[in-house]
């Protein structure tokens, strides 16, 4: 565990509050993401993450530190949602997580595109992407669109993007925490990311 | 390595190659294939920087979806905890 974690857990384990909070703000969305993998609806991924911290304080007695506290508590809010999805008599979608759909998703529409048969030039841009301006990538209404498509996108992916570029997770601990292989990881990430800039493309083009 | 042996990538398969390219996770021969077009093609350069662009803002966006009320009763979940 790294130190400020040490330091994270002994202010828990005494009881600090603002330890417990900041631990909360910091964890709280992406382990609603986590959970709606699993159980799809909102507002029930919403009750599992709040069971979840329930069961974090209930077993943080006995949590030695042998994970970091961050796996722990996505592990605890993985089988909670399992658990939760079965009780709803949902199928878990493990294909969806462990293999991504293997119906291709282009990252960028193939119509975009000079046709293979091209005499000149095959496979190269035919609808070009244009440079987005600086000024308006800073613009907070950018940033809603972006939260607006990050929401739209299937359970899997959206949960993949939230966890390594919201959170600045690395990759090693997305597949760990969502038990995927670093491959569909990063399929997931790809489309997730593509669909994600297709968006954003066309908010700036409109 | 022969010219003939290393064919060039197109657009359309730099595109699928991005993410990987990022992640450093392409193997030598593909990684020195995706530079080589992107040093002579500008839309393509105009397009991973879109996708970079894409990660540095999903990367500036706080997500608060805590509410008030949830906050309020993890809170007293954790006093209770404490004062068990």
């Amino acid at each position: 565990m790294a130190t400020t974690e040490v330091q994270e857990l002994e202010a828990l384990r005494s009881g600090g509050e603002e330890a417990f909070l900041g631990l909360v703000r910091r964890h709280h969305a992406a382990m609603v993401r986590v959970a709606q993998i699993y159980v799809s609806r909102r507002d029930i991924a919403e009750e599992v993450a709040q069971e979840a911290w329930l069961g974090a304080l209930r077993g943080l007695d006995r949590f030695e530190g042998r994970s970091s506290l961050k796996t722990w508590l996505f592990r605890i809010v993985t089988n909670l949602a399992k658990t939760r999805a079965v009780r709803e008599g949902r199928t878990i979608p493990f294909s969806a997580l462990r293999a991504p759909d293997t119906v291709p998703e282009p990252a960028v529409e193939p119509e975009r595109f000079r046709p293979s048969d091209d005499p000149r030039w095959p496979g190269h841009w035919a609808s070009k992407p244009t440079e987005w301006p600086e000024h308006r990538l800073l613009e907070s209404e950018s940033l809603a669109r972006i939260h607006e498509a990050i929401d739209a996108l299937p359970d899997s992916q959206r949960a993949v993007i939230s966890l390594r570029d919201i959170e600045g997770w690395s990759a090693d601990e997305v597949c760990n925490a969502l038990e995927l292989s670093e491959t569909n990881q990063r399929v997931l990430l790809h489309r997730a990311r593509s669909k994600v800039r297709a968006a954003m493309e066309r908010y700036f083009d409109e | 390595m022969s010219e003939a042996t290393v064919e060039a990538l197109s657009c359309q398969e730099l595109v699928e190659l991005v993410t990987a390219y990022l992640e450093r996770a392409l193997t030598a021969e593909d990684h020195a294939r995706f530079e080589e077009h992107l040093a002579t093609c500008g839309t393509c350069e105009v397009y991973l920087e879109q996708m970079r662009a894409t990660i540095r803002l999903a990367g500036e966006m706080t997500v608060e979806d805590l509410s008030p009320e949830a906050e309020r009763e993890l809170l007293s979940a954790f006093r209770s905890w404490r004062g068990r």
